[in-house]
């Protein structure tokens, strides 16, 4: 069980909430001029990092907004919690 | 009493050291690794082959899943080739001289709901148009092949009935893969164990090799079959993967006496329990929701699906849970493998098989074997590659794959 700090409403429980996959994925600006390659690669291609990964997370069971996190992939701990559509922070010692 | 497992082999394989270059490098040596090592020396005399695992043989998904063997799929495509690995699992034991209890007691695929009714008839009828055994069960017939489930009407998602497929079944993971491993290693295929790989060598758009914490080794061709770890050995390579690597626990029960005579699983309340041969009950879940590498997963789905599996098994109740753990499977969007060529020239890839691999290592193994060999697909694998993300042509098992995703 994680524990995520909402934003909102504080440390809760994982199960209070849902999540989103990747953060910053853009709708395409003019979904009609992509090609087939490039409108399959929106739909289905998602980056699938191995360490610090930038995820959205929904508080469900609570205040219901949408926001992001870093999060290791692999030891799990979240390393930030930010607004969403705000950008990605940089991390102590300047990681990604 | 339940069944004794069968002794030992006295010898299972060589353990080389890499040479300097092979024909082909297969990368991941799980099942699907050792299969396809395996038919590319049986089925295509390519015997120049080294299987690299960077950790130990089979330590991975091999070593962690359910077992769970069957072949009912919904669509063409998907019944072709986990068909064909079905009817390759029938033939195994005698054909690797090892006897790795592949017992074929039957799945049953339990629906809760009206739409689960509708969903399960409509797979049973699709798999006897493909030649699959499927029958649909009612609730009373569920009870005569299963009879420690409750079928009564006072559970929160009471039994309707199930799709049965009697020559589905499980089979003893590890000596599958030491099977693999010894017929594989007896036919000249060097099996590399700590040996990880770290790139890849190009010429051009075409690789030529590997890196490794063992030295580079130059191969005339190299296949990925490295499962949740296979969109890492990707971008290492250069082109990317519609996969998401979630992690997926099973446990197990300590040792009972047999109760449980058949394979049973619910996509509705998301548990799947066999009994395997020395006694301990096997239960998976559903995966995790969030990315993850770490082999473990949350607890809380752990308790989620021991709830339904004591309200499903009332006789389990007292059973104690003796030991848990996770896998890190590598999903698809449209729950179906990807098998088949890459971006990149004499590269092949086998991933995405999700929370249903063990099943498919035969069929796997096999198409793989063939497309490495011709540089391209056989016919049950051609549906099964990267295009279809582009061409919209995707194979939709999410109702079949029977896990939740």
């Amino acid at each position: 069980m994680i524990l995520i700090s909402c934003p909102n409403c504080g440390s809760r429980d994982e199960t209070e909430f849902h999540y989103g996959g990747q953060a910053h994925v853009p709708y395409p600006e003019d979904p009609n001029a992509l090609t087939d390659e490039e409108w399959g690669r929106y739909l289905f291609y998602r980056e699938n990092t191995k360490g610090i990964f930038a995820e959205r997370w929904v508080h469900s069971s609570g205040c219901r907004k949408w926001f992001n996190v870093l999060r290791d992939t692999v030891t799990y701990r979240i390393a930030a919690v930010y607004g969403a559509g705000e950008p990605r922070p940089t991390l102590d010692g300047g990681s990604q | 009493m339940a069944d004794l497992l069968p002794e030992h082999p006295d010898f299972l394989w060589r353990n080389p050291e890499p040479k300097s270059s092979y024909d082909v490098v297969i990368i991941g040596g799980g099942g699907h690794g050792l299969a396809t090592a395996y038919y590319l020396a049986k089925n295509h005399g390519i015997t120049n082959v080294a299987v690299l695992e960077r950790g130990w043989l089979a330590g991975g998904n091999m070593a962690r899943n359910t077992t769970i063997i069957r072949s009912n799929y919904l669509w063409d495509e998907s019944a072709a080739i986990y068909e064909h690995s079905l009817k390759q699992w029938e033939v195994l034991p005698d054909e690797l001289d090892y006897d790795f209890l592949f017992s074929q007691r039957g799945v049953l695929n339990l629906a809760h709901t009206l739409q689960d009714v509708r969903d399960s008839v409509r797979r049973c009828e699709a798999n006897r148009l493909n030649g699959i055994d499927a029958e649909w069960l009612d609730a009373d017939q569920v009870k005569e092949v299963c009879p420690i489930i409750n079928t009564s009407d006072n559970i929160r998602y009471p039994v309707l009935g199930a799709t049965y497929q009697p020559r589905a079944g499980i089979a003893k993971h590890d000596h599958v893969a030491w099977a693999f491993a010894r017929k594989a290693d007896e036919m000249g295929v060097d099996l590399i164990q700590d040996c990880e790989v770290t790139g890849f060598v190009k010429d051009g758009n075409r690789v030529v090799g590997v890196q490794t914490s063992r030295g580079t080794i130059a191969a005339g061709k190299v296949a990925l079959c490295a499962a949740g770890h296979s969109s890492v050995l990707a971008e290492m390579a250069g082109f990317d993967l519609p996969i998401q690597s979630h992690p997926l626990q099973a446990l197990v029960s300590e040792l009972h006496q047999p109760v449980h005579p058949t394979v049973v699983m619910s996509n509705h309340v998301h548990v799947y329990v066999s009994q395997a041969h020395k006694g301990e009950l096997v239960m998976g879940a559903g995966v995790d929701a969030y990315n993850g590498y770490g082999q473990r997963g949350g607890f809380h789905v752990i308790e989620e699906q021991m709830a339904a599996a004591v309200e499903l098994f009332p006789i389990f109740a007292r059973a104690h849970l003796l030991r848990t753990w996770g896998g890190i499977v590598d999903v698809t969007p449209d729950a179906s493998p990807v098998v088949g060529k890459t971006p990149i020239d004499q590269l092949y890839v086998n991933c995405g098989w999700g929370t249903g691999g063990f099943k498919g290592t035969p069929g796997a193994g096999w198409t793989m074997a063939h497309t490495i060999a011709y540089d391209e697909p056989h016919a049950y694998n051609a549906p099964f590659a990267l295009e279809r993300f582009s061409t919209g042509a995707l194979i939709d098992e999410h109702g079949a794959a029977a896990v939740a995703h």
